[in-house]
């Protein structure tokens, strides 16, 4: 999948206005791990981003990344590095394919993939601890992705 | 030695405010101030290239929740000891016999008894843990039911045989017809599950010290297990434990009593050897 030219990066990046969002097979990552199109084609809402790092139920970022501008969420964990600042070290194009599968930006990681659906080992429905039933949705949708993108974004130093 | 190849720089950044806060602390454990508890000890060779220390779990917890360890009358987990000792010396079952009709007085006879446990039994041609053999005794020598795996009786039985051997050395056998099963332990430990894709060694040997959320990380050891948690009030068994946190990667778990999770057991008591025997212990 890293090997993917740019032509074909730039083809998608052209077909994303009408097939959006996408799913995980039809990502195309940059051989460092970035994906350069968005996914839905449709401009994230950095306000919903920040509430989707913040609860428990949906990203639960906090869980394991300290943020300065999300101190009103309890409980910041430190298993991965703060994020304040992000958006001096990474684009967009690389913060979105550190949520769609982080595994490609750092080998072997613990942050979860947020957009892939697929390769795991005993998938649960959910935390019921029962087995999945039928296709995975992803942990966040292509719009929530792009959502937490646009938040990122806003974390300059 | 936490191994974290990709993120060495970030977490050297990060690892220098919080240091005070996510490491074990210093503190010293002595239960009804004569029981010495090794709470921290040099990695059992088979562990030594992943880990140079181990940590007892007692280490990552308040100051409040450490403190009901060190009293019996504190530690709730003693309820469950109390009430199997009245267990241990009931007769049920066709046969007329209650457990101390064969073992006497459970101090003398079940001392030690915990610290090699899981443990192959020669003539069951079976790994066992401690509520395997209660059930051995229960159905081939009392005459009585099994008692139904994980509940009430089952683990305060637990609690009670593990409680004599406190402060003795966690001393689980790897090798010789164990190590089959051992393998398969340390082949689990290491698989990661469910959607969040995390293993048990992406929590507990890569990252204890940090937090996740709320919750401090341990080293997941099972030397104090039983545990009395507080957040459930009640005792939780070893693999009690594992089935939360395989649930918790977003997994299909195994069930409490499957081979899988004998296994698991086997190999995460063997990543304690050198510890003390702890349970029942205090955990949030
Ligand atoms: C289970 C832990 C965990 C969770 C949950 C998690 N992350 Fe991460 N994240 C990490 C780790 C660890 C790293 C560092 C990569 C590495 O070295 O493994 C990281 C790296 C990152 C980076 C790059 C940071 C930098 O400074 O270069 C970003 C951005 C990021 N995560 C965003 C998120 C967002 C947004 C979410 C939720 C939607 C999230 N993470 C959830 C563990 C996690
Ligand atoms: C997503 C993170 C995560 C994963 C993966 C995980 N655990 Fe845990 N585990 C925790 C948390 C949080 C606790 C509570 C704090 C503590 O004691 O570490 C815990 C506690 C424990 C404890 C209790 C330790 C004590 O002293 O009370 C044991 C034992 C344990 N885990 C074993 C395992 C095993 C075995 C696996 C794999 C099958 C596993 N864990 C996977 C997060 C995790």
């Amino acid at each position: 999948m890293r090997l993917l030219t740019l032509t074909l990066a730039a083809t998608l990046a052209a077909g994303a206005a009408f097939a959006n969002p996408v799913s995980y097979a039809d990502v195309v990552f940059n051989e460092d791990g970035g994906v350069e199109a968005s996914l839905t084609g449709v401009a994230g809402n950095p306000e919903e981003g920040a509430n989707i790092m913040k609860a428990k139920s949906i990203g639960n970022c906090v869980a394991c990344h300290e943020i300065t501008a999300l101190a009103d969420a309890p409980f910041h964990g430190n298993v991965g590095p703060i994020l304040d600042g992000v958006a001096d070290r990474w684009d967009a194009t690389q913060l979105r394919g550190i949520l769609v599968n982080a595994k490609m930006t750092y080998e072997g990681t613990v942050m979860p993939a947020y957009f892939k659906v697929d390769g795991y080992t005993r998938p649960g429905n959910a935390y019921t601890g029962k087995a999945a039933e039928g296709p995975l949705d992803p942990l966040l949708s292509a719009q929530q992705i792009e959502d937490v993108v646009a938040f990122l974004g806003t974390l300059k130093e | 030695m936490k191994f974290k190849p990709m993120s060495a720089i970030a977490a050297l950044a990060l690892s220098v405010p919080t240091l005070g806060m996510a490491d074990a602390d210093d503190d010293t454990l002595v239960i009804n101030g004569e029981i010495e508890i090794v709470t921290k000890t040099a990695a059992p060779a088979h562990l030594s290239d992943a880990l140079d220390e181990i940590i007892s779990g007692w280490h990552f917890r308040d100051d409040g929740t450490q403190a009901m360890e060190m009293d019996d009358f504190d530690n709730p987990g003693m309820l469950g000891v109390e009430a199997a000792m009245d267990v241990w010396e009931t007769v049920d079952g066709s046969e007329g016999k209650s457990c101390a009709s064969c073992h006497g007085d459970v101090q003398e006879s079940m001392k030690g008894v915990k610290a090699v446990y899981p443990k192959w039994n020669e003539a069951a041609g079976e790994v066992r843990n401690l509520q395997m053999q209660f059930n051995d005794c229960r159905t081939n020598r009392m005459g009585a039911e099994a008692w139904k795996y994980d509940a009430g009786d089952a683990k305060n039985m637990e609690a009670l045989v593990t409680s004599v051997s406190r402060g003795m050395p966690v001393n689980v056998a790897i090798d010789g017809p164990a190590q089959a099963m051992w393998e398969q332990g340390k082949e689990l430990y290491y698989t990661r599950t469910g959607q969040l894709d995390l293993s048990c060694a992406s929590c507990h040997e890569e990252n204890y010290g940090n937090m996740i959320r709320a919750d401090h990380l341990s080293q997941g050891h099972i030397n104090g297990f039983p545990v009395y948690r507080l957040k459930d009030t009640k005792l939780t068994t070893p693999q009690g434990r594992f089935k939360g946190c395989v649930r918790d990667t977003r997994a299909e778990t195994y069930s409490p009593g499957s081979n899988e999770f004998l296994a698991l057991e086997l190999y995460v008591a063997s990543r304690g050897n050198g510890l003390s025997v702890e349970g029942p212990s205090v955990r949030n």
